[in-house]
């Protein structure tokens, strides 16, 4: 029952995080836009060479859902904190680790959400031909994706009471991300050249468990890092 | 004299310690004698006086912020359907106070008990007995009236049939569907108290209640505290000046960088009973 409870509260943070989000429209469009942007910053920068391009393809496209997908954590406090409603979030009689899920789902959704526009773009502006077909990328796309925003979710929360939360986040987030910046882009350039190394697995496999990893630490000490 | 000679010894056997030195029998006698003492004096004393526990117990509590003590060694009891006021020029610690029986911040030192709830050991139990209204409303801008309450209920884990009923009693009915963000000043914090009130607590932290409200809303927010506290709850109302919560308080507490100031009228006299038979 007390279960049945909780995961009440964490679809109501999802319903509250992403009601707010839709209806103030401005922050998934610039988003977006910048997601957009550091795409066509790296095409610019590599210039013409088509197989340049489809060798960066992997790393740019993870690099650009990186950088927009901050500016989407940062927003996802900033919501509580434009109308100091962090504190009576905290305050309501719901184990802490609801705040965090439901957060991380409303964070992994808009990710998602960015990757449906940010990846056809990649596609066409890369040149890219996925040689070992689009289902594993989509999957290897998922895991990452999920380890991102795990840890996206739990440094946003730390940064959140900091007056320099906007340079704070990237600073606290960019190292912890290595691992999985390292085997989502090693993943994802093994699947588009069509997987002739057969190492496109064991790169997933590690990403599957950096996200186990990840999750369970961040639920673990999410109420350490959000109390006051 | 051999009072907890036998239990020690139990204690020792349970322990499954073969032989144990004469003074660490001892020693164990004496804590447990003493342990029981305790016991039966809180027993007694609880029968004697046939008093409720008190709703809200603080024991030395106390809060720093970094070097700054914003509240120092805080002893206090607040007794079921009474309402208290918290006085105290600016950053005398009034806020921090609530703040920190509201669970929001943690004691650095000392502890307290809502209805017998450890303040940090039973926090989430704590949070379902107390409301807390503090300076800013704490809304989501973008979501509606209705929405703010709906969010609120299905955090607080209740039904969501209540929600038109409290929005009527804090006059927000015809705004139900409009979003926060148009909202005055005084309708936020009249809907910050509508979700208040959706919660059912059954303490009051209130933190400069009547900030923003007409006299209607002053009144509105003198009922809640009075029904409150005529259902068994209570109340701490922070103020700035005791004369606008006059009508409800039972009785005012003041605070001075960050440490209560006691009244040396309100001071008991130390007595000592004479036992019967015995001369004075």
């Amino acid at each position: 029952m007390a279960f049945a409870h909780d995961m009440r509260r964490v679809r109501a943070i999802v319903w509250k995080d992403l009601a707010s989000e839709r209806r103030s429209k401005a922050g998934f469009n610039a988003v977006a836009f910048l997601g957009v942007l550091i795409l066509l910053l790296f095409g610019f920068a590599l210039g013409p060479d088509t197989e340049a391009l489809r060798d960066a393809a992997a790393g740019a496209l993870w690099l650009a859902i990186l950088f927009a997908g901050v500016l989407a954590f940062n927003r996802s406090y900033q919501l509580e904190l434009d109308g100091a409603a962090l504190e009576p979030l905290l305050l309501y009689p719901a184990p802490r680790w609801t705040i965090f899920a439901g957060k991380f789902v409303a964070n992994l959704l808009f990710v998602l959400l960015l990757e449906l526009i940010i990846v056809p773009v990649a596609i066409v502006l890369f040149q890219v031909k996925s040689g070992a077909g689009w289902l594993p990328a989509i999957g290897v796309n998922l895991l990452g994706s999920v380890g991102f925003v795990a840890l996206g979710t739990f440094y946003a929360s730390m940064a959140s009471r900091s007056r320099a939360r906007e340079v704070l986040l990237p600073l606290l987030l960019f190292p912890m991300l290595v691992p999985v910046l390292l085997a989502a882009t090693e993943a994802s350039s093994s699947l588009l050249a069509g997987n002739p190394m057969r190492d496109a697995g064991a790169w997933a496999q590690l990403l599957a468990v950096f996200d186990v990893i990840f999750l369970v630490a961040s639920f673990l000490a999410f109420d350490h890092v959000i109390e006051v | 004299m051999d009072f907890g000679r036998a239990q020690a010894k139990s204690l020792v056997n349970i322990a499954g310690v073969k032989s144990l030195p004469a003074r660490a029998v001892e020693e164990a006698r004496l804590y447990v004698s003493a342990s029981l003492l305790r016991i039966l004096q809180t027993c007694a004393t609880n029968r004697v006086n046939n008093a409720p526990p008190p709703t809200v117990k603080l024991d030395r509590l106390s809060r720093r912020f970094g070097t700054r003590w914003a509240l120092r060694a805080v002893t206090l009891e607040v007794q079921p359907g009474e309402i208290v006021g918290v006085i105290g020029h600016n950053g005398s610690g009034k806020s921090t106070l609530l703040r920190v029986i509201s669970t929001a911040l943690r004691p650095s030192v000392g502890d307290g008990w809502i209805y017998g709830h450890h303040l940090v050991r039973e926090a989430v139990t704590v949070r379902r007995h107390i409301g807390f209204l503090a300076h800013a409303p704490g809304l989501y801008e973008d979501l509606t009236a209705t929405e703010n309450l709906i969010f609120a209920a299905r955090m607080f884990g209740i039904a969501e049939d209540g929600i038109e009923g409290v929005l009527e009693r804090v006059g927000l009915a015809h705004a139900r569907a409009e979003r926060v963000r148009g909202f005055s000043a005084g309708m936020q914090r009249r809907l910050a108290l509508a979700r208040l009130i959706l919660g059912a607590p059954r303490v009051l932290l209130l933190d400069e209640p009547y900030n923003n409200f007409d006299p209607q809303g002053i009144e509105l927010v003198n009922d809640v505290i009075q029904d409150v506290a005529n259902a068994g709850g209570s109340a701490l109302v922070v103020l700035h000046d005791q004369r606008q919560g006059e009508r409800v308080l039972d009785r005012v507490i003041e605070l001075n960088r960050g440490a209560l100031v006691v009244n040396p009228a309100d001071v008991q006299p130390l007595t000592f009973a004479t036992p019967s038979g015995l001369p004075a």
